[in-house]
Parts: C-alpha cells; sequence; structure tokens
C-alpha cells in the first residue's frame, strides 16, 4: 500500500482522538466525537474542517482569462477581482473532469482549488490544454497550502474576533487578509450549504491558525468536524461529489448543472458537444429522493418503476437534519416527476421511495 | 467493562450471552466503535430460522453497512424494537438497551467454540 500523506494538522487530529482514514492519498479526519453531533454542530452553530488534502492551482499572466475561458465552462470574464465562481472542466465529450471553484485574486491572478482525487489529472490536463502561444505562469502549489474551512452560523462570529474588516463578509468574496499575525487568502465559499469561509494558509502556519480558530470559536461551540459529516452537509444540499454524481462520462445537462454551463461563450472545451447533447435529449439526470419505506439507499443501488429498472443511486446516506434516509440517483426518465414513487433494490429487497425537489435541506 | 465475562464473543465481533437455550445477540463494544453513530438498524421478525454464519440483519451507519452474522443456529423469540426506533442505543449500550434478538439456540453446546472476553480481546489486539 501506498504511503500515506499527512496533512500539516495530522498530529492535532490524532491526538485529538479523530477516527482517521485513507482519502485521495492522505490521511483525513473522518469524525472525531461522531458523525451526528459534528453535522449539528455545523447547522446549529460552527465547525472547522481541515480539508488540506484539497489541490491548489495558481494562474498569472496576460492570457490567464483567455485561458479559463477556453479550459472552463463558466464565464470568467463576468467574475469581478475579489469574487469566486464556481465551474467545471470538461472533455471534448461534454463530461466532467472535475468541477472546482477558482477565485479572482487580481485581474491576471486566479487561485485554482480543485479535487484532492483528481489533482495530478486536472494540472496534466490543464497543461495540456492551455492554448497555444499563451502568456501565463501556472503552478500547482497543492503541497505547500493548508485549507481549512470554517462553517456554520456562528462563524461570522468567530471571524470578527480577528478584527473588524471581518464584520461584513459577502458570499463567494476571496481577499489575501492577515488572521492575527497569518497570511492567509479567506475566501467566503464551502461545502455545507451554511455561513462560512475556506481558509487558504500556507502549511507552515496551518497549524497555529488551526488552534485560533478554535480558540476564537470557543464561545461558540465551535468543535472540529470530519470528512464524514462534511458528506451528510453537503449531501442534504444536493452538492454533486465528483465520482459520484460526476464523472467523466456524465455532461453538466444530466448533473443537474445546467446554470453553470454559458452557452453564450464563443468557445471552450465540451461546447460543441454538449450543443449536440443537448439536441439530442437527456438519456439520464440527477433527482433526489427520500425513503419511505425503512432503509438507506447506498451508492450502486438499483431503483425500479414497475418493476422496471429506471436508475441508480450515486449518494445516499441518513439526513441527520431531516431525521430520515435520502439520496440522489441518475434516472433514465428525465421528466420523472416530484412526488413519483419509485423502488430500490436495498440488499435484495424492495423498499419504496419517492422523488422530492432539490435541495433536501 | 468493554467486554463482560460472561459473554461469547465472535470474529466478526457480536457477542452472544446464553441462559439455558436461549441466547441475547448484538454486537460488540468494538464494533459499535469502528462503526460510529448507527443511524439504521435492519432485524428479522420473530419466528425467523438461521445457521450458523447465515446474516441476521444489518446496521448502518452514515456511511457504511455492517451485516451481523448468526453464530449459532437457532430461532428468533423476540426482536429488539426500541433498537431499531431508535439505533444510537447500540452505540449508547451495546450489552444492555442495545441487544438485538433473543434466539432459541438448537444446540446450546455450540456456543462453546465461540470466543471469551480474553480471547475476543487477544484477537482484537493482533488485529490491529
Amino acid at each position: 500500500m501506498q504511503k500515506l500523506k499527512p496533512t500539516p494538522l495530522y498530529d492535532w487530529h490524532v491526538k485529538a482522538g479523530a477516527k482517521m482514514a485513507a482519502f485521495a492519498g492522505y490521511a483525513m479526519p473522518i469524525s472525531y466525537q461522531g458523525v451526528l453531533e459534528e453535522h449539528k454542530a455545523v447547522r446549529e452553530r460552527c465547525g472547522l474542517f481541515d480539508v488540506s488534502h484539497m489541490g491548489e492551482f495558481f494562474l498569472q499572466g496576460p492570457d490567464a482569462v483567455k485561458i479559463l475561458q477556453h479550459l472552463f465552462c463558466n464565464d470568467v470574464q463576468s467574475l469581478k477581482v475579489g469574487r469566486a465562481q464556481y465551474t467545471l472542466l470538461l472533455n471534448e465529450q461534454g463530461g466532467v473532469v472535475d468541477d472546482l471553484i477558482y477565485y479572482r485574486l487580481r485581474e491576471n491572478q486566479f487561485l485554482i482549488c480543485v479535487n484532492a482525487s483528481n489533482v495530478e489529472r486536472d494540472f496534466q490536463w490543464m497543461q495540456r490544454h492551455f492554448l497555444t502561444g499563451s502568456q501565463a505562469s501556472f503552478k500547482n502549489e497543492s503541497e505547500d497550502w493548508a485549507l481549512l474551512a470554517l462553517q456554520g452560523p456562528k462563524s461570522v462570529e468567530v471571524l470578527k474576533k480577528f478584527g473588524a474588516s471581518f464584520n461584513d463578509l459577502a458570499k463567494s468574496t476571496v481577499a489575501e487578509v492577515k488572521l492575527g499575525a497569518i497570511d492567509c487568502i479567506l475566501a467566503c465559499t464551502g461545502y455545507t450549504g451554511e455561513k462560512g469561509c475556506e481558509i487558504f494558509v500556507k502549511n507552515s502556519s496551518a497549524l497555529t491558525l488551526w488552534q485560533q480558530l478554535l480558540e476564537a470559536g470557543c464561545e461558540f461551540g465551535i468543535v472540529p468536524i470530519g470528512l464524514g459529516a462534511r458528506d451528510t452537509l453537503r449531501l442534504e444540499m444536493a452538492y454533486p461529489l465528483y465520482g459520484h454524481e460526476l464523472n467523466d462520462h456524465t455532461t453538466p445537462w444530466e448533473a443537474g448543472l445546467d446554470w453553470v454551463v454559458k452557452l453564450s461563450k464563443e468557445e471552450f472545451i465540451g461546447k460543441p458537444a454538449l450543443l449536440d447533447a443537448k439536441a439530442k435529449g437527456l438519456k439520464k439526470l440527477l433527482k433526489g429522493f427520500v425513503m419511505i419505506e425503512p432503509g438507506i439507499a447506498r451508492e450502486g443501488y438499483r431503483l425500479f418503476v414497475n418493476h422496471q429498472a429506471c436508475g441508480v443511486v450515486t449518494s445516499g446516506t441518513w439526513s441527520p437534519s431531516l431525521e430520515q434516509a435520502v439520496f440522489l440517483a441518475y434516472v433514465e426518465n428525465p421528466s420523472l416527476q416530484v412526488s413519483t414513487e419509485v423502488f430500490v433494490d436495498i440488499r435484495g429487497k424492495m423498499k419504496k421511495a419517492k422523488c422530492v425537489s432539490l435541495p433536501f435541506l | 467493562m468493554s467486554y463482560p465475562k460472561e459473554l461469547f464473543y465472535t470474529q466478526e465481533h457480536e457477542w452472544l450471552g446464553l441462559n439455558g437455550d436461549v441466547a441475547t445477540l448484538g454486537i460488540t463494544h468494538y464494533a459499535q466503535e469502528q462503526l460510529g453513530d448507527i443511524v439504521f438498524v435492519e432485524l428479522p421478525v420473530v419466528g425467523a430460522e438461521f445457521q450458523a454464519g447465515d446474516t441476521l440483519g444489518v446496521v448502518e451507519s452514515t456511511k457504511s453497512v455492517s451485516d451481523i452474522f448468526i453464530p449459532v443456529a437457532g430461532t428468533v423469540i423476540e426482536v429488539n424494537d426500541p433498537v431499531v426506533e431508535e439505533p444510537s442505543l447500540i452505540n449508547e449500550d451495546a450489552y444492555g438497551e442495545g441487544w438485538l434478538v433473543k434466539i432459541k439456540v438448537d444446540n446450546p453446546k455450540s456456543a462453546s467454540k465461540l470466543m471469551t472476553s480474553e480471547q475476543y480481546q487477544a484477537f482484537l489486539e493482533e488485529r490491529s
């Protein structure tokens, strides 16, 4: 087995008694006090996540915007300096290579944050598909940066303790700031559906910042949160997770990510295929379901309507906030309506579920 | 005490308490700790018959699904309904309120091939 990489907070997690597991080549905390408690803390108060396994690329130069316009399907032209944008990297067939957020730090400087499991692949893909003769430097600095996510309704209060300038943080903004004495890139983005921010910090300062945030958040009931609750939190919001809802063979249309695709752009990789796919009609569409009968639908379980196979589950869990089992699934009939009842094959037993509108929460 | 002396244990982390020919079955402290918060339990109906090694039910956490195996042949005579309603009872009290089923065992002597508390703890140590 390949040796797992530690994040700069590895020792802290182990000392805190976290349950650790391998994720994308890193030893990551799965939970500390339990997924349900941690989930609740983020929904009601605030939590701090170590998501240092995520990848960080920096793109800088006069042609940076031109390159991003070519590589991604969202429109970077409309993105102001100091703002973040969710986008997709597509292949020529219109399939999703990765979903990610880039941050416009300066007019011609971007931080691109990618999924941990796709760091190498994305970097190589982007290098390979760079516009020839374009002027820009492109660096993979994933090994140098840690990423801490502070999420939850009280996260604003926690940040306020670092100074009045953090009083009014608007969603999707990004800025290079000092938290205490530590230089970081503070981005008001997240993967939980709650207010909060994600803080990019150099490895050498990560532990200090982590401890300062926990201290500042103490009076608001802050707790460390593992990847277990990160998954239940994102699933309640129906945020897609690469490798589950998204992959090379799935188009943004199928994933319900139409809003990310800007067909008004003259050109981007995958555009012709997406136009073609739209004209032909969808073969599958991502939908949300709740279980009616007891059981939890898991990834790969099959859906049935009138004894006919009609779809496959991509993610399923117990929703701690709704206190019921929920799941996302690709269905073959894109016009499947909300409230339609289906059956899930749960280990050989057919259990009733129904289609609901998304997000779940 | 994480592994009561009066119980028998399996390699799949079930515990079995024997009283005459009636056995109470649950999952061990180690199992519930590994699973984390248990959010769903599926148990058989009263009257269901099982051979040793059969899958008796499942316990699920937010992320994972685990089969529960029955280590001895027998018939289910009682099911712990409260634990189905409130699976966290298993996390809170694995050997008490978190019991899963009571079984009329075909041959009580068959329990003797299971591990004792000491043997199970040695088994756990070996794995870590």
